[in-house]
């Protein structure tokens, strides 16, 4: 009982410690670095209470990959700068940003610490956690069962997320130019056929221009597939 | 020395919370921004996963699954929004960027 | 057996079909397809006639439901067809004229532009005169009214570019609008009344409807007869109506459309029978509107105008018959009309089209010289409606008279009214024949003589108020070939004009001996259409029915060599009968403006400024209002993300209070 009393004030102090980091520091390098402390600390207390996967997800995709991403797009844009914290330009954010969160503070502490320790709510039949079942076993069994559907609908709102951070943050400008394909098999390719196609309407351009019109020739197909075949060899 | 319940808990989840959405209303770095958001879903994770335990349901660590599975995906969209604005605007201010005001 | 259905149909696909290939079509190749369908239709509706026939007599009511139109709790309206004897002999003259007139109008409408478009409009309107006919409740029923209405309206001013042709199609629109209120009305209280809306359930149930609303049903649905088929005081649009092509005033404004009112009378006519003195005024409104019209009509110079009035005229015959609960008389009247009515009016477009577009009777003459089939048909067109035995019009006439007589009290008051009706259509008609066919060749006069008609015609069209002048010339010239040259020398139409006069003719000889009173072996009519009536009309006994029928010829008679007397002999100057009070149709249309253009005007200034100041006031001021605030709202939208933020957070924590208020601490 002590031990575990003094692991949670000793992380609750590193995760109070950390939030209060990721606020009040100026450099947003700290920030984040302090962001990890945070997560870490709440993997410890997920560990506290049983939850073994979900602190181990906690530490490998949080503080892994999520604030790793945080730091890449710092270093990338520059913008390690720090932050001046001497006024606010919107007029007033400040002291009702501190009234909200001192009544937010205060309403929920007040609505915590006045039923003591009741949890009032109704214990799982369903879903209940076994003793002899070990964490992963039980959590996998709900969301392959009961959180399916929900599950799948992660993967599509995982792909949108993707597809939209690869929009979003792509460059302006033409979408693919052949000059930028790397050397290789299907770049040479790619290359043969543009030059086959100049050449060919360069000789076309010459000797008959009424059959522009027309399109390609029926023999271009024979033409196309001789470069390819070079290019392959 | 008092017992370790669920309430210890709580009222630290509250406090991160609470302390992540004050750095919500006043940093102006978009990025510190975001990270407070990612505080206050972890104190709402910290939360999930104390009701799942005392009340004994497995449901709470699967919706905290979904929470982080959310958390990520908002932060890649929201890392990428941050980087296609800072190409053009070169600024790391929130409050520089304005355009749909009323 | 179940062939019903494509009576309508056939006219709305020849419709769909020029809607999307009309153009492709072209001219004539849509006309012929437009008539092809038309007449196919007629050939099911004679089938469905035989069918009928086959039937034991009280049998003879076929009804075909389609499908559920509108269903809504208890009130269901289906889309189904309802084929008895009243509804099928008037898809048999519908179809059957209406196909003689598409023919005719292939050959008037030859080289307009849009020509195809003409047809269009011709078959959706014999669609929709069919779904009126045979729709089996009210709202199917209302459907073919308004489109008939919509058809007329297209086709009153289908030389839209003429300004006074499209406000001619939009008075004769608004005039039926008032009709139409009253149609909905009846059919709302039908509802209310019985339940239903459907004719089927009607019959059966009109006995037990009280007298006082029966007569306010009556009366709603008069109303929208009295719109529709031009009756006073809503007969300003039909002569106006003429500034459409003239096929359209044969077909639609004289032998369908604007029968339809007579047709929705006879139909309700287990309700008129509890109606009481509704049928009076139906009656009455009948005979005034025969008598004025007709009087109209002695005075009118347009061709086309004087049928017109003859057209309002002969519908009072159908409504004092109808009134008079006379149904089958009013029926027979209608289709005789329809023959006789169609004749004149393509007789007279064939005058027409040989003059150069010409409508000025003053300017006619002579003109059996040049065209003699026009002249012949026109010739028994003109017996006919004059009343002289044996053509149609004799017998059907006689008997709306004979029971007008034997109704009552005042039966005799409206028998000498149509007897005067009858003496001046007989001059009219007269009249109309000798200045276009006989005389001099009066368009060979000098230019001088032109101009003093001109001066004429200017100076009095000032009475006259814009819209009756604006038809008149609209009507008149809508061509550019218009102008008729001292030298023209007028032809005869095409074969495809002069067939369907020839069948008019024959119809309009014939058409009598469909209901003759000579006993009751001679009256098919009346036995064909007593299943759908529930009233039974008593004739007066023979020698009166003899005596009277030899006073309406006499009549006639007297009326024809009155019109001989001055306008071929010269003994009395025309100007004596006809009054300016009379070729300025009693001023009516004069008096409308009036009314309408100054208390009416200021009234509805009243209202406009109303709507202006205070109703749009209040709109206006709402709009204003939430500008203002959306004004002042508008800095919350700062674009500010943090402001949202904290926004959203002082939401959080209002919600938080309030959870917290309602614990148990």
């Amino acid at each position: 009982m002590r031990v575990e009393m003094f692991t949670f004030l000793l992380t609750a102090a590193i995760c109070l410690a950390g939030s209060a980091g990721v606020v009040l520091l100026r450099n947003p390098v700290h920030n984040a670095l302090s962001l990890v402390a945070t997560l870490f600390g709440v993997a410890v207390l997920f560990i506290q209470q049983g939850a073994y996967f979900l602190a181990a997800i906690q530490v490998i995709v949080y503080a892994g990959a999520i604030v790793i991403l945080f730091l890449f797009v710092i270093m990338l844009l520059g913008v390690d700068r720090a932050e001046g914290f001497d006024r606010d330009p919107i007029l007033g954010q400040r002291p009702a940003a501190i009234a909200v969160a001192v009544a937010i503070l205060g309403l929920s502490l007040t609505a915590l610490l006045s039923v003591g320790s009741r949890v009032t709510g109704q214990a799982s039949t369903l879903a209940a956690i076994d003793g002899s079942e070990p964490n992963i076993n039980a959590l996998a069994k709900v969301l392959f069962t009961d959180y399916v559907f929900a599950f799948e609908i992660t993967s599509v709102l995982l792909t949108v997320a993707v597809v939209g951070a690869v929009v979003l943050s792509r460059k302006a400008g033409p979408a693919i130019d052949l000059g930028e394909f790397p050397e290789g098999t299907t770049a040479d390719l790619l290359e043969a056929r543009h030059a086959a196609k100049t050449q060919r309407h360069e000789a076309e351009g010459d000797d008959s221009q009424g059959d522009d019109l027309e399109g390609d020739d029926p023999d271009d197909g024979d033409a196309e597939d001789e470069t390819t075949q070079e290019a392959l060899r | 020395m008092l017992a370790l319940n669920e309430t210890w808990y709580l009222v630290l989840a509250a406090m991160i919370f609470t302390i992540g959405s004050l750095g919500l209303l006043t940093r102006k770095n978009p990025l510190v921004m975001f990270m407070c958001v990612e505080l206050m879903l972890n104190a709402v994770n910290l939360t999930f996963v104390t009701f799942s335990k005392a009340l004994d349901d497995i449901a709470g660590q699967a919706i905290v699954f979904f929470v982080m599975v959310v958390a990520a995906a908002e932060v890649v969209v929201g890392l990428g929004i941050i980087v296609a604005i800072m190409r053009r605007r070169q600024s790391a201010n929130a409050d520089d960027v304005s355009l749909m005001r009323g | 057996m179940n062939l019903i259905w494509l009576i309508p149909c056939l006219p709305l696909f020849g419709f769909l079909v020029l809607l999307v290939a009309g153009r492709k079509l072209g001219d004539p190749g849509a006309g012929w397809w437009g008539t092809g369908l038309v007449a196919a239709s007629f050939l099911v509706v004679v089938k469905v006639f035989f069918d009928l026939l086959a039937l034991p007599e009280e049998e003879r009511s076929l009804t075909q439901t389609l499908f559920t139109w509108i269903p809504s709790g208890s009130f269901k309206v289906s889309i189904g067809f309802l084929a008895d004897p009243l509804s099928i002999l008037m898809c048999l003259f519908i179809t059957g004229i209406g196909a003689l007139i598409h023919l005719y109008s292939i050959g008037y409408m030859k080289g307009d532009e849009k020509f195809s478009k003409f047809f269009l409009y011709l078959n959706l309107f014999l669609a929709s005169m069919l779904l009126l006919v045979l729709g089996d409740n009210l709202l199917l029923t209302f459907l073919g009214w308004e489109g008939v209405g919509t058809c007329s309206y297209l086709l009153i001013s289908f030389w839209h570019t003429d300004p006074a042709n499209a406000s001619a199609g939009k008075k004769a629109f608004v005039t039926n609008r008032i009709g139409d209120f009253g149609f909905m009305l009846g059919t709302f209280l039908v509802w209310v009344t019985v339940g239903s809306i459907n004719y089927a359930d009607i019959g059966p149930a009109a006995p037990m409807i009280a007298a006082g609303t029966a007569t306010a049903i009556a009366l709603l649905f008069f109303l929208g007869a009295v719109g529709k088929s031009a009756q006073l005081p809503l007969s300003v649009w039909l002569p106006d109506a003429m500034a459409g092509p003239t096929p359209v005033s044969a077909l639609i404004h004289a032998a369908t459309m604007v029968t339809a009112g007579v047709y929705l009378i006879t139909r309700l006519n287990p309700i008129m029978a509890q109606a009481g003195w509704a049928n009076d005024v139906i009656a009455w409104t009948g005979a005034i509107t025969a008598l004025v019209a007709a009087s109209i009509a002695i005075a009118q110079t347009d061709i086309k105008k004087v049928l017109a009035y003859s057209t309002v005229s002969q519908l009072g015959y159908m409504f004092l018959a109808v009134g008079t609960q006379n149904y089958v008389a009013g029926i027979f009247h209608m289709v005789t009309h329809a023959f006789f009515k169609a004749l004149l009016f393509l007789g007279a477009g064939s005058v027409i089209m040989s003059m150069s577009h010409e409508q000025d009777m003053r300017k006619f003459g002579n003109l059996r010289k040049y065209l003699p089939v026009t002249f012949a048909t026109f010739m028994i067109g003109w017996l006919a409606i004059s009343g002289i035995p044996p053509l149609a019009g004799f017998w059907s006439k006689d008997e709306v008279l004979a029971g007008a007589f034997n109704s009552g009290p005042a039966g005799p008051v409206l028998w000498v009214i149509g007897l005067l009706v009858a003496l001046m259509t007989a001059f009219y008609m007269t009249r109309v024949v000798i200045m276009t066919f006989f005389g001099s060749e009066k368009w060979r006069l000098t230019d001088d003589a032109h101009e003093a008609d001109e001066v004429g015609d200017v100076e009095s069209s000032d009475l006259v108020t814009a819209s009756v002048a604006a038809a008149e010339h609209g009507a008149a010239d809508h061509d550019d070939h218009h102008g008729l040259s001292p030298d023209h020398t007028p032809k005869e139409s095409h074969w495809t004009m002069t067939a369907p006069l020839v069948v008019l003719a024959a119809l309009s000889i014939l058409g009598g001996a469909i209901n003759l009173p000579f006993g009751s072996d001679f009256k098919h009519l009346e036995h064909w259409l007593e299943p759908t009536l529930a009233f039974e009309h008593e004739l007066p006994p023979v020698p009166v029915l003899v005596l009277l029928a030899f006073a309406a010829i006499a009549v006639a008679s007297l009326g024809i060599f009155m019109a001989y007397w001055v306008y071929s002999k010269h003994k009395i100057a025309p100007e004596k009968i006809e009054r300016p009070v009379l070729a300025h149709a009693w001023y009516i249309d004069e008096t409308y403006a009036k009314v309408a253009g100054g208390p009416g005007e200021a009234g509805f200034q009243g209202v406009a400024d109303f709507d202006g100041t205070v109703v749009d006031g209040a709109v206006n001021g709402v709009g204003a209002g939430v500008l203002g605030i959306g004004n002042r709202l508008r800095p919350v939208q700062s674009g500010l993300v943090r402001s949202y933020a904290l926004g959203i957070s002082i939401g959080g924590a209002l919600l938080l209070a309030f959870i917290v208020t309602r614990m148990n601490l």
